[in-house]
């Protein structure tokens, strides 16, 4: 939507949806997928990359025109993770990083002192620092406070499909901050996608959930429709919810009972 | 020695020789260019035969020449031995994927339901089935998929008797990397090794595994859209007084990692594989040899009681839809016989079939033409994409096209 576009630090994005490479079944696949996902911005592990090979990933996203998201998959320290992003930096000549530190490999959930500790050192080093995120609210606005470019907190954990396990700690995340909020992690479906908009996210992150699905072509294609979806929801301003029915056709000529809500 | 022949494979792997044998049969004069033939991928892989074990969605075409493949196997070997008078280590055991958590299990359930959709027999089993089956596996194994048709063969074996029978059947061998493709008038015609020695052919086959795109003089639409994918693998040996420790293969997904554990007759224990995107890297790491060895344990705890005896990495010939490339290129005279991924082992004795029925008689065999290069042939320019296209669909020619070829630096002779 050309009126409606994402920022994140100096770039603006039209699409909504960040792609994750990992796990797609064949380089065909995961190309046809990121074009039906219509993403612009895409992650690639720097561990799992030798950005001078050919026939790569990092092709597919060149002749695609998607730009490269390096991310610190697989690092425990902040010290890791500080080092593989520096190499990103030198390989694909981008200071943009989506910063990972997990803490341990069964939950691969974010280790949260190394990562604000990782995170310092990035921005304080010039990068665009996008961290991968528990939803705590309270680490959400230190990372913030840091200087990080956007904030990923999961929805659950990586791969799990389990959707947003916490939606208020979300809302309390997104009402705080002041840079963009990306569900990062946890979407199984499109309807997790639209839910996370719904709750203002400014944009959805997912991998799994397109590259193991059985047709992930078609699940790219969903999951676009729903982050679409949700950010016009969003943007519409939903209904309250009443305990009660409210009639969609107004009896005309009869007083409004409430006064909120005055009869036109 | 003559440099003149009717049919140049550039390649010695086990493809490039099965490819030289079947044509040689044919009567025609095949000549193989390699500084080591017998080498490359099969040097390292398990050699496992699994097409019904490695069936994933969407590559249901490759399923049928998988199948096809499995189905040559044991008379390909009879043949293959008695031609060479050497030993394959074809083993007739069969595979059990097994399950270790629920989420495992859950991922195995689904492949069985995608197995019997596809017609493929597999049969569940619980995992006090499982282990009653292999009692070294762990307590913790959930459930499991017994696969009988799933058999294995000793790559290195299996290379070594194709370098007899191609000796036996009258193949010559140019050992030297091929530097450039030779093309005269529009048509392939030979090949120049680095020690410029020309090679003259009716007919040149690419089957250079992992290096088939880096063959200079190749026309940058014609270059195989081909890339190296590192797998680390381990070799165990089983005391004999262990054995047999496993009597079939054993695989799992641990977490997201696959693993097998493939067991020798002759008390070799092969543990693979990694899968990672980085070049022509081929240094075994401490991380690779760790998730490895962390993963069998979980699978087959009595592991770590035997001697390892060998770390190595190889690098699978990657192609854009994991399927291999089989006969005439868009450059009249130039075949391929390359990108077979993970299938090479398994695919050997159809592709030397497939080879040689293109090679002698023009034609791809009905099995084999869905793999023809042609599928990747570029499509006329088109803008990239667009991200903010209002459209949902995908145009259609990016469902039949894949991706266009690659063009490599001439760094490295193949």
């Amino acid at each position: 939507m050309a009126d409606d576009l994402l920022t994140i630090g100096d770039a603006t994005f039209s699409s909504r949806l960040i792609m994750g490479t990992g796990g797609a079944p064949s380089l065909d696949v995961l190309e046809r997928s990121l074009v039906a996902s219509g993403t612009e911005l895409t992650t690639v592990a720097m561990r799992r990359l030798d950005p001078s090979v050919q026939g790569s990933v990092l092709s597919v996203l060149e002749r695609l025109g998607i730009r490269v998201l390096p991310n610190t998959a697989g690092c425990f320290t902040a010290g890791e993770a500080v080092l593989t992003a520096r190499l990103a930096r030198e390989a694909l000549g981008t200071d943009w990083v989506k910063l990972e530190v997990v803490a341990d490999e069964r939950t691969l959930l974010p280790d949260p002192i190394e990562l604000l500790d990782a995170a310092e050192t990035l921005v304080d080093d010039g990068f665009t620092v996008l961290p991968y995120t528990n939803d705590d609210p309270v680490l959400a606005r230190k990372l913030e406070d840091v200087g990080c470019a956007a904030i990923m907190p999961l929805g659950s954990p990586i791969g799990s499909g389990l959707g947003i396990r916490n939606p208020h700690n979300f809302q309390l995340i997104v009402e705080h901050a002041r840079v963009p909020v990306v569900l990062d992690a946890g979407a199984g479906t499109a309807s997790d996608a639209t839910l996370a908009m719904e709750l203002g996210c400014a944009a959805v992150m997912l991998a799994s959930a397109v590259t193991r699905a059985q047709e992930p072509v078609l699940m790219a294609e969903a999951m676009r429709h729903g982050v679409e979806a949700g950010r016009l929801a969003y943007r519409a301003g939903r209904i309250p919810r009443r305990h009660f029915a409210e009639a969609s056709s107004p009896a005309a000529g009869r007083a409004a009972l409430d006064p909120e809500r005055p009869a036109f | 020695m003559s440099r003149t022949s009717d049919v140049l494979v550039v390649g010695g792997g086990i493809i490039g020789l099965v490819t030289a044998w079947r044509a040689a049969q044919r009567g025609l004069r095949v000549a193989v260019a390699d500084p080591e033939p017998g080498g490359g991928a099969a040097r390292v892989a398990a050699g496992m035969l699994a097409a019904v074990t490695e069936l994933h969605y969407g590559e249901q075409t490759l399923l049928g020449l998988n199948l096809a493949s499995a189905e040559r196997y044991p008379a390909f070997v009879a043949e293959l031995e008695a031609a060479s008078g050497q030993d394959t280590g074809y083993r007739a055991c069969g595979t059990l994927a097994v399950a270790l958590d629920t989420d495992d299990r859950a991922h195995l359930r689904e492949l069985h339901a995608l197995q019997r959709r596809s017609g493929l027999e597999s049969e569940w089993l619980t995992g006090r089935e499982c282990r009653r089956l292999e009692p070294m596996l762990a307590p913790g194994v959930r459930g499991g998929l017994r696969v009988d048709g799933d058999h294995q063969v000793d790559p290195r074996r299996l290379a070594a008797a194709l370098l007899t029978a191609c000796e036996r059947a009258g193949v010559v061998w140019h050992r030297g990397w091929a530097e450039r493709l030779s093309v005269v008038r529009g048509r392939a015609c030979g090949a120049v090794l680095a020690d410029g020695t020309e090679l003259a052919a009716g007919q040149v086959v690419l089957a250079a595994g992992s290096l088939s795109g880096r063959l200079g003089g190749v026309p940058e639409e014609v270059l195989p859209p081909v890339r190296p994918v590192k797998g680390q693998v381990l070799r165990l040996a089983v005391p004999p007084a262990y054995a047999p420790f496993l009597s079939r293969t054993v695989r799992a997904v641990v977490r997201g990692s696959h693993v097998y554990l493939v067991p020798r007759e002759n008390g070799e224990l092969v543990v693979g594989a990694t899968s990672e995107e980085l070049g022509w890297d081929t240094t075994v790491t401490a991380g690779g040899v760790y998730e490895l060895l962390r993963d069998a344990h979980e699978l087959v705890p009595g592991i770590t009681e035997l001697p390892l005896t060998e770390t190595r990495a190889g690098l699978r010939p990657g192609s854009p839809d994991n399927a291999p490339l089989l006969g005439l290129t868009a450059l009249p005279g130039l075949h391929l016989a390359t990108g077979h991924y993970r299938n090479g082992v398994l695919l050997t004795p159809v592709t030397g079939d497939a080879m040689a029925d293109v090679l002698a008689g023009g034609e791809l065999p009905e099995e084999a033409r869905p793999f023809s290069p042609l599928r990747f042939a570029p499509a006329p320019p088109s803008p990239p994409a667009s991200p903010t296209s209002p459209a949902s669909s995908i145009s259609p020619a990016s469902h039949t096209s894949p991706t266009s070829p690659v063009s490599v630096p001439q760094e490295q002779p193949v």
